[in-house]
C-alpha cells in the first residue's frame, strides 16, 4: 500500500510539469495583450506599453518565460498580476473564503437532496415518486446554471423583490443581521448549484443503491426480520455510498475552482469570477495560477479517490 | 468657421447677447470639446463660471451607505497605474487632483486654490509655465498636511520611466517646482496651449509624498498603499479587493464644508452592464452604476418600473468608420496595407465620397443606439449652415449612385460596379459586438443599392483591440478595406486626437503598427495646420485651426462619423449626481447626496 502510494505520488511530477508547459504554452499562444486598453486610449504614448511589455518580461520567447516562471513556481513564488499588480496568492486567497463557502454549501445542499430521493426511489424503482424524482432529476442536469440563475433573479428578485441578486462579501453589519444577509444573497446561487448537483447525484444514487439492493447479503437481512429502515440505512445505503464517495472526492478540486458562469450571474467574488476576468484581460499569471492549482488538485484527489476506493471496499487492493 | 468669426462669438458671450452654454455648445458641434471652447472664453476675459454643483445636505456625513456597480470592477487603486476608467474611478474616491473638468468645459478648483489664468498672473504670457496656488488646510486621511511638496513628487514619480506609470506621456516633458509651500510652478519644454492636462483629471490625482517615496522607480510596485491608499478625498480607504470591492467611510476632516453626505461608499464590480442596470433602475439594490453599454430599447423598459433612470451626458466617443488608403490586399516587404501601395478605388474621392452618402445614421441611431448614440458628422461641412443640425450629415442612394456613374464606375451585370476590371467589393471590419454588426447590416444594405458589394467582418473585441504584433486582425494592421470601431477622447483637449491624420504616424511594420495614423492617410495641408496648431497660443487662432483640420478630414471623407457615444449611467432616483463627459464619474463624488 505504501508502495503503491509513493509510486503514485512520484508519478504525479512528471504529470503536472507537462500540464503546466501544455497551459503556459496555449496561454503564451493565444492572442490578446494585457494592455490592450492602453493600446486603444490615445493618451498614452506606444512607449508607456512596451515599456511595461518588457518589465513584465512579455517580449521573451515563450521558453525563457517558461523556465522562469516554473523556477519561481518551484520556490513558491507565483508572481504578480498583470493588471492589479498584487501577488497571485494574495488575490486567490481573498477569493478563496467566498467560493469554498458558496461551492461548498453547494456541494452539501446538492448531497442532502440527491442521498434521501436516491435511496427513496431505489427502494422503490418505476413507483409514482421515482418516475417524478427522475424526471426532476433529467429536467434538474438539461438546465444550465446560466438559465436557472436568470429565471431565479427574474422571479425572486425582480417579480417577487425578496432576494438581492449581487452577492456582496463583505457585508457591514454584525449579529444576527450579518448572518441574515449573508444567508439571504447566499440562497439563489447556493439553490442553483445544489440543484444542479442534486439532479445528478440522485440518479447516481439510485443506480448505486438498485445495485445493492439486490444482493444478497440484504435479502438474509430482510428474512432475518430486520426492519426496513434499518436493512436501507446500515446495510443498503453504506454499501451504496462506496463510488458517491469517490465521485465527491473527485469533486473537491471544483469548490476550489469555483463555478464560473454561477458566480459571474450572481458577482459571486470567488475564484471563477477572477478566472473569467483574468482570461477577459489576458493576466497570464493570474490564469496560469488557477488553472494549474486546479489540475494539481485534480491529480491530487483522484488519488485521494483511489486510496478511499480501496479503504471503503477491502475487496480491492493495491499493487 | 474663421477666427474672426468665432470671435465675433466670444464678443456677443462678453455682451451677453450669446449665453455661455450656447457658445460652448456651438463649439463643441464644431468638432471642439467643451474645455476648450471654455479655455477661449477664459483667455477672451469672459469670467470662468463658478462650477455650481448644487448640493443641500447643511452637515457632513448622516447620509448612510452610497452602493455603487461598475461591472468591470477596479483592479488598482493607484492612479498612476490606471489601466482603464474603472480603476481611474476606484482611486478616484480616494485621491483628488487640482483641479477637474466639470460638464460645460470648466475647470473646477479641487486641491487648488484658484484656477490660474492671465489676470490672475497664473499663466505666462509665453505659454511656458502655469503658477498652481494650492488650498491651505488640507490634510491626507492620515492627518499630514498636503503640500506643495507632494505634488512636485507627484510629477518625479510618473516622469520616471521605471516607475512605469501610465501617465508618463502627461509629465515626461514638463517640470514642477515648488515656490513656496502652497505654490507649485510647471514648467513646459515648448510654449504649450493646453496646459490644464498636468495635475488635472484623471491623470492629475495627487499621491502623498511620504508614503510614496521609498517606492519611486523600479519598486513601485511593492509599495503597500498601492492596495491602501491614503489620499485627500471625501472617503477615506475602509477596504479593498482587486476586481471586486472597494469600500470607502467618510472622511471627518474633509476639505469643503458639510460634505461628503454619504457615511460610507461601496463600488462593487463584476457581472454585466444589463444586471446592473437592473440593480439600480429596476430593483434599487443599488445607487449608481457606470457604463451602461445596453441598448436603449431596454433601459427605457427597465425605466418604467421607476426607480431609477438613465442618466446621460456628452463626451468625446465617437463611433466611425475609417477608409484605407493603401492596399490591404497587396503584400509588400512582409506587411500589407503599406505605404508603398494605393487603395485600388478607396483612392478615388468618388468612392469615399459616395460611401459616406450610404450610411444611414439616421436607422443607425433610431434602430440601434437610440439615446445612447446620435447621428452626427461631428465635423463641420458647411460653415455657414452648421447650426442646422439636418444638414450635416446626408442619407442618398441615388446621389451615390449618380456620384459614382459620373466617375466612371459602371454597373455590372452581377449589380457591382466595376471600372478598368476593379469591382468595388471590400472586406468591411469591426468587433464583434451586438450594435456593432447591427450597423454593418444597415450599411451593407445601402451599399448593395449603390452597386457596391461589403463582405462582413467581425473579430474579437480582445484580439481587434490588441496590440499584437504578429496578429494581422487587429484595427491597427487593418487589413481591410473600411473598418469601424469607437476612439475615445478621453483628453478634453483634441491636440492628441488628432494626431491620429498625420503623416508622420502611419502604423505600419517599421513602428510595429504603433502609430496612430490608422488610415494611412496623408496630407500635407493637414501636418501644416496641426504643426501650427500645436504652437499657437492664441486659443482662437488654434481652435479656427482644429476646426480646419476637421473640415480637411471629412471633405476628404478619411473617416465617416457614425454616431456619438455619450456617456451612460443608471442612476437611483433618489440620488443627486453631476456628471461630467470629460473627467471620471466620480468627479463630483464630494457632492453626491440622497433626496427624497
Amino acid at each position: 500500500m505504501t508502495k503503491y502510494i509513493v509510486r503514485r505520488l512520484l508519478i504525479i511530477v512528471p504529470v503536472l510539469a507537462g500540464i503546466s508547459l501544455v497551459l503556459f504554452t496555449i496561454l503564451a499562444m493565444a492572442p490578446g495583450d494585457p494592455f490592450e486598453e492602453l493600446a486603444t486610449n490615445p493618451n498614452v504614448p506606444p512607449e508607456v506599453r512596451m515599456n511595461l511589455r518588457a518589465q513584465f518580461g512579455l517580449d521573451d520567447p515563450i521558453a525563457v518565460r517558461y523556465v522562469r516562471w516554473f523556477t519561481s513556481m518551484m520556490k513558491g513564488d507565483w508572481g504578480f498580476s498583470f493588471v492589479s499588480r498584487v501577488n497571485v496568492e494574495t488575490l486567490i486567497m481573498q477569493r478563496l473564503p467566498t467560493t469554498i463557502l458558496v461551492i461548498g454549501s453547494a456541494q452539501l445542499l446538492g448531497l442532502l437532496i440527491a442521498i434521501p430521493i436516491g435511496v427513496y426511489s431505489a427502494t422503490r424503482p418505476y413507483s409514482l415518486f421515482d418516475q417524478i424524482a427522475t424526471t426532476g432529476a433529467f429536467l434538474g442536469f438539461s438546465l444550465p446554471t446560466f438559465f436557472t440563475g436568470l429565471l431565479f433573479i427574474l422571479f425572486f428578485s425582480i417579480y417577487l423583490d425578496w432576494l438581492p441578486f449581487i452577492y456582496r462579501a463583505d457585508i457591514s453589519a454584525s449579529g444576527w443581521r450579518w448572518w441574515w444577509e449573508h444567508i439571504r444573497q447566499a440562497i439563489m446561487p447556493v439553490a442553483v448549484l445544489g440543484l444542479f448537483q442534486a439532479a445528478s447525484m440522485t440518479r447516481f444514487m439510485r443506480s448505486a443503491v438498485l445495485d445493492v439492493i439486490q444482493l444478497d447479503y440484504v435479502r438474509t437481512a430482510r428474512a432475518k426480520g430486520l426492519a426496513e429502515r434499518v436493512t436501507v440505512v446500515k446495510h443498503v445505503v453504506r454499501n451504496a455510498l462506496i463510488p458517491v464517495v469517490t465521485l465527491v472526492a473527485l469533486q473537491v478540486p471544483t469548490i476550489f475552482a469555483g463555478a464560473l458562469i454561477t458566480e459571474q450571474i450572481f458577482r459571486v467574488p470567488g475564484i471563477g469570477s477572477l478566472l473569467i476576468s483574468s482570461i477577459l484581460a489576458n493576466d497570464t499569471p493570474v490564469i496560469m495560477a488557477i488553472t494549474f492549482v486546479f489540475s494539481a488538485l485534480v491529480v491530487v484527489f483522484n488519488l485521494v479517490a483511489d486510496i478511499l476506493y480501496g479503504w471503503l471496499d477491502p475487496r480491492i487492493s493495491y499493487r | 468657421m474663421q477666427e474672426r468669426e468665432i470671435r465675433e462669438l466670444i464678443g456677443q458671450v462678453k455682451t451677453g447677447r450669446l449665453s455661455r452654454r450656447g457658445f460652448v455648445q456651438m463649439m463643441v458641434g464644431l468638432g471642439l470639446t467643451a474645455p476648450m471652447a471654455g479655455q477661449m472664453l477664459a483667455a477672451a476675459g469672459v469670467a470662468q463660471a463658478q462650477t455650481k454643483v448644487p448640493y443641500k445636505p447643511t452637515k457632513r456625513g448622516g447620509g448612510g451607505p452610497l452602493k455603487t456597480l461598475w461591472w468591470q470592477g477596479a483592479t488598482l487603486l493607484n492612479p498612476h497605474f490606471a489601466v482603464g476608467t474603472k480603476d481611474q474611478d476606484g482611486s478616484r474616491i480616494f485621491y483628488e487632483p487640482l483641479a477637474s473638468w466639470d460638464p460645460d468645459g470648466n475647470l473646477s478648483p479641487i486641491l487648488a486654490a484658484e484656477i490660474p489664468s492671465q489676470q490672475n498672473g497664473g499663466l505666462s504670457r509665453d505659454g511656458r509655465t502655469v503658477t498652481w496656488k494650492l488650498k491651505k488646510g488640507v490634510v491626507w486621511h492620515d492627518g499630514k498636511p498636503f503640500t506643495a511638496d507632494d505634488v512636485v513628487f507627484n510629477w518625479e514619480y510618473a516622469a520616471d520611466p521605471a516607475t512605469a506609470s501610465v501617465n508618463i506621456g502627461t509629465y515626461k516633458d514638463i517640470k514642477a517646482e515648488k515656490i513656496d509651500s502652497h505654490t507649485v510652478k510647471v514648467t513646459f519644454q515648448k510654449p504649450t496651449p493646453f496646459w490644464a492636462d498636468p495635475f488635472v483629471g484623471v491623470r492629475g490625482m495627487i499621491i502623498p509624498k511620504h508614503h510614496f517615496e521609498a517606492y519611486k522607480g523600479g519598486k513601485s510596485r511593492e509599495a503597500p498603499p498601492n492596495l491602501k491608499p491614503v489620499g485627500t478625498g471625501p472617503y477615506k480607504f475602509a477596504d479593498f479587493k482587486p476586481g471586486d470591492m472597494v469600500k470607502g467611510e467618510l472622511n471627518t476632516a474633509y476639505h469643503m464644508p458639510n460634505r461628503p453626505y454619504f457615511d460610507t461608499i461601496e463600488m462593487k464590480g463584476g457581472g454585466d452592464a444589463i444586471s446592473a442596470a437592473r440593480a439600480v433602475i429596476q430593483t434599487a439594490e443599488f445607487d449608481y452604476a457606470w457604463n451602461m453599454q445596453v441598448e436603449d430599447e431596454i433601459l427605457k423598459r427597465l425605466e418604467q418600473g421607476g426607480k431609477g433612470k438613465a442618466d446621460i451626458v456628452s463626451g468625446g466617443n465617437i463611433e466611425h468608420i475609417q477608409c484605407n488608403f493603401t492596399d490591404p490586399w497587396k503584400d509588400v516587404d512582409g506587411e500589407r496595407s503599406s505605404l508603398k501601395t494605393k487603395h485600388p478605388f478607396l483612392s478615388d474621392p468618388a468612392v469615399r465620397q459616395a460611401l459616406n452618402l450610404l450610411v444611414d445614421r439616421a436607422s443607425v441611431q433610431e434602430q440601434i443606439y437610440g439615446r445612447t448614440g446620435i447621428a452626427t458628422a461631428n465635423f463641420l461641412n458647411q460653415p455657414a449652415r452648421f447650426a442646422s443640425k439636418s444638414t450635416k450629415w446626408e442619407f442618398n442612394v441615388d446621389k451615390a449612385n449618380q456620384i459614382l456613374e459620373a466617375a466612371g464606375w459602371k454597373m455590372g451585370p452581377d449589380k457591382i460596379r466595376a471600372k478598368d476590371g476593379v469591382k468595388l467589393k471590400m472586406v468591411y471590419q469591426t468587433s464583434i459586438n451586438a450594435p456593432r454588426q447591427k450597423t454593418q447590416a444597415i450599411v451593407k444594405q445601402a451599399a448593395a443599392k449603390a452597386g457596391i458589394e461589403l463582405e462582413l467582418k467581425s473579430v474579437t473585441a480582445s484580439v481587434y483591440f490588441s496590440s499584437d504584433v504578429a496578429n494581422p486582425d487587429t484595427y491597427t494592421h487593418f487589413y481591410t478595406d473600411i473598418q469601424m470601431y469607437t476612439t475615445t477622447m478621453t483628453q478634453p483637449d483634441p491636440e492628441l486626437f488628432m494626431r491620429q491624420f498625420l503623416s508622420e504616424e502611419v502604423a505600419s511594420k517599421d513602428n510595429k503598427w504603433q502609430g496612430r495614423n490608422i488610415t494611412r492617410w496623408r496630407n500635407e495641408e493637414y501636418d501644416k495646420l496641426y504643426k501650427t496648431a500645436e504652437a499657437e497660443l492664441d486659443p482662437v487662432k488654434r481652435a479656427a485651426l482644429f476646426i480646419k483640420m476637421n473640415e480637411l478630414v471629412i471633405q476628404n471623407v478619411v473617416v465617416i462619423p457614425v454616431v456619438f457615444r455619450p456617456r451612460v449611467a443608471a442612476v437611483s432616483n433618489t440620488l443627486r449626481v453631476e456628471q461630467s463627459g470629460w473627467d471620471s464619474d466620480f468627479w463630483a463624488l464630494h457632492s453626491w447626496y440622497r433626496e427624497g
